[in-house]
């Protein structure tokens, strides 16, 4: 499989609606590089469902530009622009009277693909996102929530576009299905590498996929766009402090496991509680304030890696 | 029953036919350019929707009064009601099936880059047939047991043994009871045929939840 990804720029984008005081997007200026995961965030009134349905011409906007690898959307012809960009919502919107394997071979027949590079490609997407070639034959209908969203990402990608619109495309799924997607999601978007604009409300969801995160407020302006960890070390002003939550400090110990930290040597029959390597310094903290300890050992099956102190967790924010 | 069968109540039965494929076939072929210009011009719809109404508000054989001064004691009068009374359910129930696709599905279609003439032939148009089709019934069903009114100006289909059956002096009509339970039949026949059709047509409804 091919890893285009092309970069997105927002060049001073501006919508407003007739009639309504407030601007829908006020000066929006972005620049996505080619493979990153942008999460869009922010309040209901912020635009960003606004933004993204920009970029693929299903919302006009009024001034600036939107560029994709440097070509102006307006360019391209706009059946041409869409199919060259993958489009996942919220409701999903598969056919109901096609099947799974139509669904997801809508674009490529579409862009006049042979029948059998159709049904390969196909096939192909359905092991890419979990799903049994059975499911191929079956209908909509016959699918769960979570298998219909699983369709969606796969006929989204499958005429492997370098560009993957999502608009909350977890909203509606139970938590446990939602957390599973969400991990597929991020080790697709590292297999596969798309430019991937991801709109969300939350806020917990925009710290766990993605790269950059641009936070949006009511009136549509960009609060702040940077990386996860830096918007929550350094929030741009109290709307961010306030939308990331004022247990920011344990979000940010959430974005790293044991693994990544510096410890400190340990003996193998070092004395405390045992976790494993992968876990994250937030959870490591709850096990210290569980057991009413200052330290954990980090182990890696059975071996002892080192020691992790409470006061190292504070020392790293 | 059995003498009746040969000389009155087949060429009535076969007539019958006729007269109910003629008034849905043309009704058909009318309602389904319309309906997809008010689909597409929705602004048209409503005026087309009260136009065809009218139609309908008219009662059969007032409208044989009006017509025959110009077309006489034909078929053609009888198929002009007959055509004004499928056009008047068909409209409406291809005009529903057509919008009836969800605005998801039409997003989606639209954000994958389908035209609009593809949007309309790859989803409007399949996910309309159920609608077309319950339309298709009611028409074929209220045309069979309409299309008896003919007798009142040719001698021809199954409502003519039964006119001429009332006529009679003799209190034991079999034709009205023959006639009429054939143009039940009929009309049970075509439905049966039409809910064939819509099952083979339909597969993903069919299947439903797994």
């Amino acid at each position: 499989m091919s890893s285009a990804s092309a970069e997105i720029v927002f060049d001073h984008v501006t919508k407003r609606y007739a009639g309504r005081e407030a601007a829908a997007l006020d000066d929006l200026s972005l620049e996505i590089p080619a493979g990153t995961f942008c999460v869009l965030v922010g309040p209901s009134g912020g635009g960003k469902t606004t933004a993204l349905k920009m970029v693929n011409r299903l919302i006009p906007f009024d001034s600036g530009e939107i560029r994709i690898d440097g070509r102006d959307i307006h360019e391209l012809p706009l059946t041409e622009l869409r199919r060259g960009i993958g489009y996942v919502i919220q409701q999903i919107g598969l056919f109901p009277h096609v099947t799974v394997a139509g669904n997801i071979g809508t674009v490529p027949g579409l862009l006049g693909w042979p029948r059998q590079k159709v049904a390969a490609r196909t096939a192909e997407l359905l092991e890419l996102v979990g799903l049994e070639q059975a499911d191929g034959k079956r209908y909509p209908a016959q699918l769960s929530g979570g298998q219909r969203q699983r369709v969606g990402l796969a006929r989204a990608l499958a005429a492997d576009p370098p560009v993957l619109l999502m608009d909350e495309p977890f909203g509606a799924l139970d938590p446990i299905t939602r957390f599973r997607l969400q991990t597929e999601l991020r080790r697709l978007h590292k297999e596969v590498g798309k430019t991937v604009i991801f709109v969300t409300h939350d806020v917990d969801e925009a710290i766990q996929m993605g790269d950059r995160i641009a936070l949006l407020r009511e009136g549509g302006v960009l609060a702040q766009y940077d990386t996860p960890d830096a918007i929550l070390a350094r929030p741009a002003d109290d709307f961010v402090k306030q939308f990331v939550g004022e247990d920011r400090a344990l979000r940010r110990l959430a974005l790293r496991q044991l693994k990544d930290v510096a410890l400190e040597p340990g003996s193998p029959d070092e004395p405390g509680p045992r976790v494993a390597a992968e876990t994250t310094l937030r959870n490591a903290v709850s096990q210290m304030l569980e057991t009413n300890t200052d330290r954990v050992v980090v182990v890696d099956g059975d071996r002892v890696l080192g020691v992790f102190r409470l006061s190292d967790a504070g020392a790293l924010l | 029953m059995q003498g009746h069968w040969g000389d009155t109540l087949q060429p009535a039965l076969v007539q019958h036919v006729e007269l109910t494929a003629i008034a849905v076939g043309i009704g058909f072929a009318l309602a389904f350019p319309l309906a997809l210009l008010a689909h597409r011009y929705r602004p048209l719809e409503h005026p087309i929707g009260v136009l065809s109404a009218l139609l309908y508000t008219i009662p059969s054989l007032a409208l044989f009064q009006l017509l025959v001064p110009f077309t006489g004691l034909t078929w053609t009068t009888v198929e002009i009601a007959l055509v004004s009374y499928t056009l008047v359910i068909l409209f409406p129930n291809i005009v529903a099936g057509l919008h009836s696709a969800p605005d998801e599905v039409l997003e989606a279609a639209r954000g994958m880059g389908l035209t609009r003439r593809q949007v309309l032939l790859k989803v409007e148009l399949p996910l309309a047939v159920p609608a077309i089709v319950g339309g298709l019934r009611i028409a074929v069903v209220s045309t069979v047991a309409i299309a008896t009114i003919a007798a009142f100006l040719l001698p021809d289909g199954l409502g003519y043994p039964i006119f001429l059956a009332l006529k009679e002096p003799t209190p034991f009509k079999t034709e009205i009871y023959s006639a009429g339970a054939l143009a039940v039949a009929l009309a049970l026949v075509c439905d049966g045929l039409l809910v064939a059709l819509k099952r083979a047509l339909v597969p993903w409804a069919r299947k439903g939840l797994a």
